[in-house]
């Protein structure tokens, strides 16, 4: 087989230049057109939950430079920016169920004059008592969506008849995105009612049908683009398109183009965030200290709508078993209502609360009975034995243990333990701990139907290509990947395929860019079109030089069949001549998957991507700052498409991740009220947080065993949960103060957070 | 002088008339519709709007990274602006870019540009640079994509020995800001105005003559009540073109500080006095807050939670404030009264820090907690300064921030502690405050990290090693 031009190349982000020399065009950097408006969302001051007793608008309205006020009685169609139940109105209409919920917006001249006026309306509330916490939310018995649970049959005895059984409770933080743009939509009035939307969004598409419900229009009559997000995680998934939909309703009311940008301090109070959890959970082993039984019930902060909490705590369950087999097991779910933002998807979409409570058992067994933690997750792993899942997929690529033995000699974790032991017999003040921990994370929409994509290849005649397809650019380099697939297809270099930005007119009914599986499927979709187009061009080929297509070769931007060869510049103006088409559609659904979720069984993942990460730590016992002071990380990417672009993803999600377990921390008062809206408050990690020894690997792939685009895996979600491993760390720096107790930490590991632990220890 | 001068690619650009609280961010991505620049949450904590300003300084050109979200377009006067769009000569990237393509430092590009101009400002201001220079660099610049790893090894390429063509242009640049008048500078009429005044004397003055007025010297925090409280300001006496008002002296037995000296300005020689406070100022704010805010803003504002008052107070510090032509002294927790109530008179100025220099037998530490080491603001910070007779604590000065409404002595265990043995002085329990909870701590975790800090202190004098996390 001919190795591959293109595709495994490391090659630079397709902005790269663009980023940094400032010329990269995000949506509040379009030139506006003339008679541009500004809209500002407004919302009641004080209140989580209650009746709205009465808006008043005037002042707002009467403000300087002041076009219009909005609110629910504005709308011509449907007042909902649901993705899924229909449960989230763009207006609040007779009542609000979290603070900040959105009841008017502002029209203005400029984006300050909206700003300002939006806060001279009065909003009166009849306050009722918010449910804030998952505890609040038990104690009301407020499950938003019903309880759910894989259950096997034995696992009460298995439970009982377990030589060593283990008990313990687990807070898990929740995260806000934090993407560095902030949510934005500029919305432009078109012919006969149409509308035109930039949106920074995950998912045109809904955006698309949002506002076209809204608007009372047909989906056909709205375009939705966006070239480029500022970052997205999962927060711009459902999350644009409220305003969007806001912006589209005020340009459609005012004539005029309209842009909605959102404040930080508005961005962080009125988009959801990462689902936090309580985990309950017993655990039963054999006298070897492997694993019988697992009961664990986790309980989620859901906040005051569905959004897409269904799938993301679905996706908790299939990851509370991370990388280890539990033979009996019931892994049960709350997923409660609060009176709080609806929480959303945040990368990794409710697996890494899955994984981390299996990591957080992990490393209390090993507390508990004073062995390695290492120990005794290798011998807990899935074997070709023990490999069924609990929701009955088998595992079939077993290559996590290879990674982590590995990666056990490069990061010489054995010396490194026996090395701190000494370091804490001999410091009182400053702990060492170090973990080594896997990642198992299952790839596919857990719901079926989105496993779809489609593209749209362009040839030009003079040999350049343009290239659209239904993924979306958030900073992953999704767009250089799937160019360089197009590019290996053709045969021509990179620089001769022009990216262009994902529109709804191009390519419709997409599926929104997420679970990591832009690449894969977008990927597929883009080299079946090109495909498509190298056929026919092929076959002109052939027939010029009188041999049959299949023996047509492009490479090196040449055409060649036997001794003859032309460019394939020559080759497109010869088709266009020949009258055959040089433009087609690519598609591309997932096979082999499916789900069933009555009965709890099925095969909803394609494959599995692996890793292991090593993380030392050290913590000072007296105060709880906590330092990470090596990383090591070896990461399964099957045979990467861009090695440069997959390390990217791996070093960034594992600093994103480690930000979740250690500094990020939301906290919101007992009325309900977010505190932590902003970077002043709610601390992302720093450049000066990663450690000055970082080591990321590729792990030395013979490709995906599943039948992707050139067996790459994707990237983009699992090396979140490789950090877990920093907790973990922290857990055993905490537990070296005193053996066979286990601390008890939460997560985030907060300095706070860290205190309590030693606390719990009871020493002094 | 009438109108506001400063230089912008290569030319000065006058404004004779502008909105006093007008923000540089606005400016230009609004005005001048310069939209490399962003922002990201327009209140000086992620350094997306990241700009640099250069200034004639000894006779060269020195440059800053500043936020742009949270300065005011006046303070630019006299100084150049530069802003990402100016670094690439055509299609050659500058350096910094360029090394950021090679090592594939961005991903969603959005936080890029500011990262470009602080590494920018680095390599123009240090001719080696370490790793630990990069992070300090870049530790008010938030990138939620890459995990830093590539901007850090970007940083540390490229701004070794860089040479780019401002050096070139460097000669012209200095002509043409040496050419802007040092005198005051007032744009505006009686009711809207913006004034610089160009030395320390007429500062005093316009304050005395305008007690309704605004003084701002690095708006690191007017700047947030304009963004995000909109609170109109719409007289605005600027300390940062006075002449005299941000000196720094020192003195047989202590260090003076002009109010209007930087953070920047003045962490050598606080570093100097005691390292500690160079440790702890390295963590307040970033880079871009160190060049705008400055030591006697931290102080007039009266924060609880500002880093150099505890420290500063458990040095002995003397404040001088001045009103017109009147000088008035006082130790600077005398200063603080309660919450958001300082004693400062109308048209007053805070003038001068004198801090005492160390005694031969005296031994300062501070510590500064918080959940994220760089760019945080303290849960807790604890100062203390022993003076100490052999193993005996002769006097003890303890003053702690975040414990209560202002910055505040613990005047009763520094009672008990006096005359203690470092022995029996582990064995005090801190019992002065009574601290609330917020975002950022519980009031129980306060109190114990509070108490713990003097234990630390206490074991460190007693010789303890491997007592910090950040060695």
């Amino acid at each position: 087989m001919k190795p591959l031009a293109h595709v495994g190349k490391a090659l630079a982000h397709d902005s790269a230049a663009l980023h940094v020399s400032g010329a990269a065009v995000y949506i509040d950097d379009i030139a506006e057109i003339e008679g541009t408006l500004h809209v500002a969302p407004g919302f009641a001051k004080e209140g989580a939950k209650g009746k709205i007793l009465s808006i008043n608008l005037a002042a707002a309205q009467a403000a300087e430079g002041v076009v219009a006020v909005l609110t629910a009685q504005d709308i011509p169609g449907k007042n909902d920016c649901s993705p899924v139940a229909g449960d989230d109105p763009i207006f609040a209409n007779g009542k609000i169920e979290f603070h900040g919920q959105v009841i008017f917006a502002v029209v203005a001249k400029t984006r300050d004059a909206a700003r300002r006026a939006a806060r001279l309306a009065v909003i009166e509330i009849e306050k009722q008592k918010p449910d804030v916490t998952v505890a609040d939310a038990l104690a009301s018995n407020g499950d938003l969506l019903p309880p759910y649970a894989f259950t096997s049959k034995g696992v009460v005895a298995a439970l009982k008849n377990s030589t060593h059984r283990h008990a313990g409770q687990l807070k898990i933080g929740g995260q806000e995105q934090f993407y560095l743009e902030g949510q934005v939509a500029y919305a432009i009035p078109q012919e006969k009612g149409g509308m035109f939307v930039h949106s920074s969004t995950q998912h045109p598409t809904e955006i698309q049908h949002c506002v076209a419900a809204m608007l009372g229009i047909d989906d056909a009559q709205v375009i939705c683009q966006c070239r480029r997000m500022g970052g997205a995680f999962g927060g711009k998934e459902s999350q644009a398109a409220q305003w969007a939909a806001i912006a589209a309703l005020a340009a459609h009311i005012t004539g005029h183009p309209v842009k909605c940008r959102l404040d930080r301090d508005d961005d962080m109070m009125l988009t959801g965030k990462r689902h936090d959890f309580e985990a309950t959970y017993e655990v039963g082993l054999d006298k070897s200290l492997r694993i019988a039984a697992v009961d664990v019930l986790l309980a989620a902060r859901c906040g005051y709508s569905a959004d897409l909490s269904a799938a993301i705590c679905d996706r908790t369950m299939f990851h509370a078993d991370n990388a280890y087999f539990y033979p009996q097991y019931k892994i049960a779910t709350r997923r409660l209502k609060t009176n709080t933002i609806s929480n959303t998807a945040f990368r990794g979409f409710g697996g890494p609360q899955g994984m981390v409570f299996a990591e957080a058992m992990m490393e209390s067994i090993a507390i508990q009975h004073g062995c390695d933690a290492l120990e005794l997750r290798k011998k807990n792993l899935y074997t070709k034995q023990r490999n069924t899942t609990p929701y009955g997929q088998k595992i079939d690529e077993h290559l996590v243990g290879k990674i982590m033995a590995t990666l056990e000699k490069t990061s010489s974790y054995q010396k490194r333990r026996k090395d701190n032991a000494k370091f804490n017999a001999k410091s009182s003040i400053l702990k060492k701990g170090l973990a080594l921990t896997p990642v198992k994370f299952g790839i596919s929409f857990t719901n079926t139907m989105m496993n779809q994509a489609g593209a749209l290849v362009h040839v030009y005649g003079d040999g350049s290509v343009h290239l659209n397809h239904g993924g979306t650019e958030m900073g992953q380099g999704l767009y250089q990947k799937v160019a360089q697939v197009v590019a290996e297809v053709f045969g021509i270099g990179v620089d001769k395929i022009t990216i262009t930005a994902t529109r709804t007119d191009k390519v419709p009914n997409t599926s929104p860019t997420a679970a990591s599986s832009g690449s894969d499927l977008n990927g597929m979709a883009a080299r079946n079109a090109a495909m498509a187009i190298k056929a026919r061009m092929a076959e002109v080929a052939g027939r010029q030089h009188g041999v049959h297509p299949s023996k047509v070769t492009f490479w090196d931007g040449q055409v060649s069949a036997k001794t003859k060869s032309s460019s394939f510049a020559a080759l497109a103006t010869a088709c266009k001549g020949a009258r055959v088409s040089l433009s087609a559609t690519g598609y591309y659904s997932t096979p082999a998957i499916h789900w069933d979720r009555a009965t709890g069984r099925g095969h909803p993942f394609f494959y599995f991507a692996y890793g292991a990460s090593c993380s030392e730590v050290l913590v000072d016992t007296l105060t709880g700052e906590m330092k990470v002071s090596r990383v090591d990380i070896l990461h399964d990417v099957g045979h990467s498409l861009n090695p440069a672009i997959d390390i990217g993803q791996i070093e960034g999600g594992f600093v994103q991740g480690m930000g979740w377990v250690t500094t990020e921390e939301l906290v919101f008062d007992a009325e309900g009220r977010l505190r932590t809206h902003a970077p002043s408050t709610y601390k992302i990690p720093c450049a000066s947080d990663v450690p000055e020894d970082f080591r990321v690997a590729l792990y030395e792939s013979k490709g995906n065993k599943a039948d992707t685009i050139y067996r790459s895996k994707a990237v983009g979600e699992p090396p979140l949960m490789l950090p877990i491993s920093v907790w973990c760390a922290v857990m055993n720096a905490i537990a070296s103060l005193k053996p066979g107790t286990v601390p008890k930490l939460d997560a985030p590991a907060t300095p706070e957070a860290i205190m309590r632990a030693v606390k719990s220890l009871g020493v002094k | 002088m009438m109108a506001l001068e400063f230089l912008r690619r290569g030319k000065i650009v006058r404004m004779e008339s502008f909105a006093p609280d007008t923000m540089l961010l606005d400016y230009l991505r609004l005005t001048e519709k310069s939209r490399g620049t962003k922002e990201g949450c327009n209140e000086g904590d992620c350094g997306a709007c990241t700009v640099v300003l250069g200034e004639v300084q000894n006779g060269a050109m020195n440059y800053q990274a500043v936020n742009a979200c949270i300065l005011l377009l006046g303070q630019i006067h006299g100084k150049e602006i530069i802003t990402v769009e100016d670094l690439a000569e055509g299609e050659k990237l500058h350096p910094v870019q360029q090394a950021m393509v090679d090592l594939h430092a961005s991903q969603c590009g959005f936080c890029t540009p500011g990262f470009v101009m602080s590494l920018f400002a680095l390599g123009h201001g240090k001719k080696s640079v370490t790793r630990a220079d990069v992070t300090t660099a870049i530790a008010g610049n938030l990138c939620r994509c890459t995990g830093y790893k590539p901007i850090i090894d970007a940083g540390v390429k490229a701004c070794q020995n860089l040479r780019d063509r401002f050096a070139g242009d460097a000669e012209q640049s200095i002509a043409l800001l040496n050419g802007i008048s040092s005198e005051t500078m007032l744009v505006g009429d009686e009711q809207n105005f913006f004034v610089a005044p160009s030395s320390a004397e007429s500062l005093a003055e316009r304050a005395a003559q305008h007690p309704q007025a605004r003084v701002v010297s690095g708006a690191t925090d007017v700047g947030l009540w304009i963004t995000k409280q909109f609170k109109a300001q719409k007289q605005i006496i600027f300390t940062g073109r006075a002449r005299g008002f941000a000196e720094i002296a020192w003195h047989e037995a202590a260090l003076h500080i002009g109010a209007g000296a930087t953070y920047t300005a003045a962490q050598d020689g606080l570093t100097k006095l005691a390292p500690d406070i160079g440790a702890v100022m390295h963590r307040l704010g970033c880079v871009q807050v160190r060049n705008s805010g400055t030591i006697g803003g931290n102080i007039a504002n009266g924060s609880p939670i500002g880093d150099m008052p505890p420290m500063l107070i458990a040095l002995g510090s003397i404040l001088v404030l001045r009103n017109g032509e009147t000088e008035r002294k006082m130790p600077l927790e005398s200063f603080f009264i309660d919450y958001g109530k300082q004693d400062r008179k109308s048209g007053e100025l805070v003038w001068r820090i004198e801090v005492p220099l160390l005694k031969q037998n005296q031994v300062f530490k501070a510590y500064k907690i918080t959940k994220r080491f760089d760019q945080d603001i303290s849960a807790v910070l604890g100062a203390f300064l022993f003076t100490m007779d052999k193993d005996r604590i002769a006097d003890v000065r303890i003053a702690y921030g975040g414990m209560a409404a202002t910055p505040k002595r613990a005047t009763k265990t520094e009672t008990i502690l006096r005359g203690k043995t470092l022995q029996e002085a582990m064995s005090i329990t801190l019992n002065d405050y009574a601290p609330i909870a917020d975002m950022r701590a519980s009031a129980e975790y306060r109190r114990e990290i509070a108490a713990a800090l003097l234990k630390k202190a206490v074991m460190e004098l007693q010789g303890a090693q491997n007592t910090r996390v950040l060695a």
